[in-house]
């Protein structure tokens, strides 16, 4: 009983701390965050911080990333960003949009961002929301929070985090590459609200880095919403480096129109504890959703990616590809469902998950599930789990590769499916270079990083 | 009253379903459960001890759990307060002749081709005492005792082997593993034991077809498969024609045990009323099944096929425990009309070396929703061990439902383990190319349907397999169009 009791005391801490900072919230916050406060706190006491009893997080356990006392960031602190920041995550011949977010909160001195074309917005979620809430009409309505704990305890203490408006029909050539960074004298607990709207026949390719800037703990809430219009296109790239001793919840919400394309890529290099939800709506015939993930995991990290895609409506297509390699004591898991609704005929829907196990102690659970009440469809998954083949490491061998080489060879091509589906090609190759780095065990982040982040 | 209790008391208080008053002579007490009736029923079968505390450990653990919602099954209130516990088995024949039998049920038995009288006893109709199975059965007894092996009722079990059932019982399915195994714990009538002797290859097919006058053993049916040191038993559950039953709620339990180099064949044909086309009625069955591999190089293989009920929730498994065993489950499960499946297995691996194999064809028709779903659970210290799993489903129209569920879990590096499932329906081109050839759709889909059931059926016992392929065709009946 009393482990049960303990849970609850965890739950209720973080409930009892929006008591207490309830003022400093509101204050300053725009009205639709407000709104969903009250709602929030409501839904986020009923679930709890969820137990690996909870069927959706029966694979990761929250309650250790939510157990320390952390320092909580209500208001905005203008902290100047370190530009060598910068060059340490440049990625050589990649010419962005580049954006700042730090703690969770759009960095206001931001520069470049002009060059955008016409009419794209690019700014703090909470300005934006002041000045222009008519952009934010479908705000909220994709992340419910009574569903995921996770995303009422977000919409709980949200103040901030990017916003991205893209205009009919304009074409975003560069990519738009956004860093969010975890830089403060504590650990801390970062929660972060983002919202993109990408209308109708725009295009636009999105990277998300991910840095921590010093060794202490972080617990990073994050939950981004994404409309798609119709014949729109969307790629995101999201890159996560982490250190091992931070956790990160990403909840991103895809919602796609009518002729839409959205593919998105995760590529998960380090991170301690990491889940990201995935959730792609097709609202409309002829969308086609791409989901790619890429885990490369050791010590006692866990990686689980959580994916849903929901087939509303007739002739579209999904396919999910996610390899994980798991190393020393590291844990995996994977969740994918693919639900076509009734009528949602002609639905093409592919899953895959394919694992590599390095050790006896590395662990990987996998589920991946079909919903279908349609006929008229092509639906299937697949999952593996296993190692490398030893026919394929003995032909290497025979050609006199020796076989150290010819299994980093071999773990560098099944990883490799899935960055190939990276489509802007200085951040594939620098991909490859990191994953390359990354199997000879050297270190896996940037270039010029002056932090040591073996620990 | 709602429907759904208006059907429980209709079926408890024993009515036959097809309009006939049936005066049966039960043994009934009255409805309801607790420590006394559990006390009751283990006094009337005249228990060793050991049993009432095992019913009465089982009750204290059910009363604390509660009904399992996870499935993909909508379930209605189940009241197990307005269910009577015990109903011995004492029934006079409801009919006389076949006359009088539903004239729609002596066609689904004429086209399984099911023998006249054979017939005459599934639909509760008095048969001749000459051709009474009981001479059938003792002949068998004889062969059977002859290589020591004993398969009787759970009751002469109880009476004639009390130390082989103390020992084994509750080993693979411990009584509080679920609300269901629990509740059956408590207050299971009666079912079957099996035991084979170390060494000895059983000879003939084991069934409960042909310890017929036993067969009604009511809704808790409890059965415990142990076989000993190279030893190898097949044995058949179920029969295809579609059963009469007067109870809504059937929660079996069934244990197997295999020890060191045994080999254990369990088939099923499962084929209880599933309810009339508007998803009035049916039965619901809430099946725990489990076999431990717990000898080295011993096999366990689960060989179902589902046709009937309105809702089955049930999770044939396999135990991996010694090393190099082996553990198999292949399953065909027709939904049609309002059925409800959610079915699979789990194969947990604990011994070096183990394999399992999943196969399961889920076909569903009408408005029914047929779910599979599975564990495949790779311990730490089951090195080098290998899972194969397929799970396919047919659609055959826009209505109804194909869910899929594994779960994968592998803990060390040496294992494979692969999953993989599809959904589709039949296609076009398929069905055009067997008209053209003057096969009419439904024959074809009946066609269709069974090449892609082929698989499992083939690994049914030869007589179970050309019923059962009948069986697939007439629950598919109607589905067409």
């Amino acid at each position: 009983m009393s482990v049960i009791t303990e849970k609850a005391d965890l739950s209720l801490k973080y409930a009892a701390h929006y008591n207490e900072v309830k003022e400093s919230l509101r204050e300053g916050s725009p009205q639709i965050m407000n709104d969903l406060r009250g709602t929030a706190l409501q839904d986020f006491i009923r679930q709890g911080i969820p137990t690996r009893k909870v069927e959706n997080y029966k694979y990761t356990n929250l309650q250790p990333s939510f157990t320390p006392e952390y320092e909580f960031i209500h208001q905005r602190i203008t902290t100047e960003v370190d530009l060598n920041a910068i060059f340490r995550c440049d990625v050589p011949q990649l010419d962005t949009h580049l954006a700042f977010v730090s703690n969770g909160w759009f960095y206001e001195n931001n520069r470049q961002l002009s060059e955008l074309p016409e009419g794209v917005l690019l700014g703090s979620l909470e300005k934006m929301a002041t000045e222009q809430p008519g952009l934010l009409a479908k705000f909220a309505t994709l992340a419910s929070t009574a569903d995921d704990p996770m995303v009422a305890l977000n919409a709980l203490y949200a103040k901030d985090g990017y916003f991205l408006y893209v205009p009919r029909n304009a074409r975003v050539e560069k990519p738009i590459q956004l860093i969010n960074l975890l830089q403060s004298e504590n650990d801390t607990f970062v929660t972060q609200r983002n919202f993109i709207h990408i209308e109708e026949g725009a295009h636009v390719k999105l990277i998300l880095c991910d840095h921590t800037m010093n060794l202490n703990k972080y617990l990073s809430n994050s939950v981004t919403e994404i409309f798609v219009g119709q014949n729109a296109s969307l790629e995101y790239y999201a890159l996560q480096n982490h250190h091992n001793n931070s956790a990160s919840i990403n909840s991103v919400f895809i919602h796609q129109e009518r002729d839409s394309t959205a593919n998105t890529l995760y590529s998960t290099l380090h991170g301690g504890l990491i889940r990201n939800n995935l959730k792609f709506i097709l609202d409309g015939e002829n969308a086609e959703a791409n989901l790619y993930g890429m885990a490369f995991i050791d010590r006692q990290q866990h990686v689980d990616n959580f994916t849903q895609v929901i087939h509303a409506k007739p002739h579209c297509q999904s396919n999910q590809i996610y390899k994980n390699v798991l190393d020393d004591e590291s844990t995996g898991a994977f969740s994918g469902r693919i639900h076509v609704v009734r009528d949602a005929q002609k639905t093409n829907a592919f899953q895959r998950n394919n694992n590599l196990l390095l050790t006896d102690k590395a662990l990987m659970q996998t589920k991946p599930q079909l919903i279908i009440d349609a006929d008229d469809v092509k639906c299937s998954h697949g999952a593996t789990i296993g190692q490398i083949d030893e026919d394929a490491l003995f032909y290497l061998r025979a050609r006199g590769i020796e076989e150290k080489m010819a299994r980093l060879m071999m773990m560098n091509a099944f990883t490799h499916e899935v960055i190939q589906q990276v489509k802007v090609e200085p951040l594939r190759d620098r991909i490859d270079e990191l994953v390359d780095k990354r199997l000879r065990g050297e270190m896996a982040r940037c270039h010029d990083c002056a932090y040591n982040c073996e620990s | 009253m709602t429907d759904q209790d208006k059907i429980l008391s209709e079926v408890t208080q024993g009515e036959y379903k097809y309009g006939f008053f049936s005066d049966i002579e039960t043994d009934i007490i009255d409805r309801g459960l607790s420590e006394d009736v559990i006390r009751i029923i283990s006094e009337k079968k005249n228990e060793p001890d050991f049993m009432l505390e095992f019913r009465l450990n089982a009750y204290r653990k059910w009363l604390k759990m509660k009904m399992p919602n996870w499935a993909y099954l909508k379930v209605p209130p189940i009241d197990f307060q307005d269910i009577s516990y015990y109903a011995a088995p004492r029934k006079k024949p409801q009919y006389e002749s076949l006359d009088e039998v539903d004239p729609e049920l002596l066609e689904t038995f004429n086209k399984l081709g099911i023998p006249l009288e054979e017939q005459k006893h599934l639909a509760g109709v008095a048969v001749d005492a000459v051709l009474d199975s009981v001479s059938v059965k003792t002949t068998f007894r004889e062969v059977l005792a002859e290589q020591g092996i004993i398969f009787c009722s759970f009751s002469d079990a109880l009476q004639n082997h009390p130390d082989l059932v103390r020992k084994y019982l509750g080993q693979s399915v411990p009584v509080a593993d679920n609300f269901f195994a629990a509740l059956n714990s408590a207050v299971f009538s009666d079912g079957s034991f099996c035991y084979i002797p170390k060494g000895v290859r059983c000879p003939m097919e084991l069934s409960t077809y042909f310890r017929i006058n036993s067969a009604n053993t009511g809704q808790f049916e409890r059965t415990l498969i142990i076989a000993d040191d190279d030893s190898y038993v097949s044995y058949l559950e179920g029969c295809t024609a579609p059963m009469r039953d007067e109870n809504q709620l059937h929660a079996a339990v069934v244990e197997i045990i295999a020890l060191d180099r045994a080999e254990v064949k369990y088939s099923t044909v499962q084929n209880w009323y599933p309810g009339d086309k508007n998803g009035k009625g049916g039965i619901y069955n809430f099946v725990t099944k489990r076999g431990v591999c717990r000898g080295v190089s011993s096999k366990i293989s689960w060989t179902q096929v589902e046709t009937g009920s309105a809702i089955t929730w049930k999770y044939p498994s396999c135990i991996l425990l010694g090393d190099n065993s082996v553990g198999e489950f292949n399953s065909v499960a027709v939904t049609n009309n309002h059925q409800q499946a959610d079915t699979g297995s789990k194969m947990i691996h604990i011994g070096k070396n183990t394999k399992s194999t999943i196969i399961s064809k889920g076909i569903s028709a009408g408005k029914s929703n047929n779910s599979y779903r599975g564990l495949v659970k790779v311990m730490p210290g089951a090195t080098n061990s290998r899972n194969f799993s397929q799970c396919d489903s047919l659609l055959l129209n826009d209505t109804c439902g194909a869910h899929t569920f594994p779960y994968i879990e592998v803990g060390n590096k040496s294992s494979i383990v692969e999953h993989e499932a599809t959904t589709s329906k039949i296609g076009e081109d398929q069905i055009f190319y067997c008209n053209q050839r003057g096969i009419d759709t439904e024959k074809a889909i009946g066609m269709i349907v069974n090449g892609y059931a082929k698989e499992v059926l083939n690994k049914l016992p030869m007589e179970f397999a050309v019923e059962a392929q009948k069986l697939l065709q007439i629950s598919l009946e109607g589905s067409v169009g």
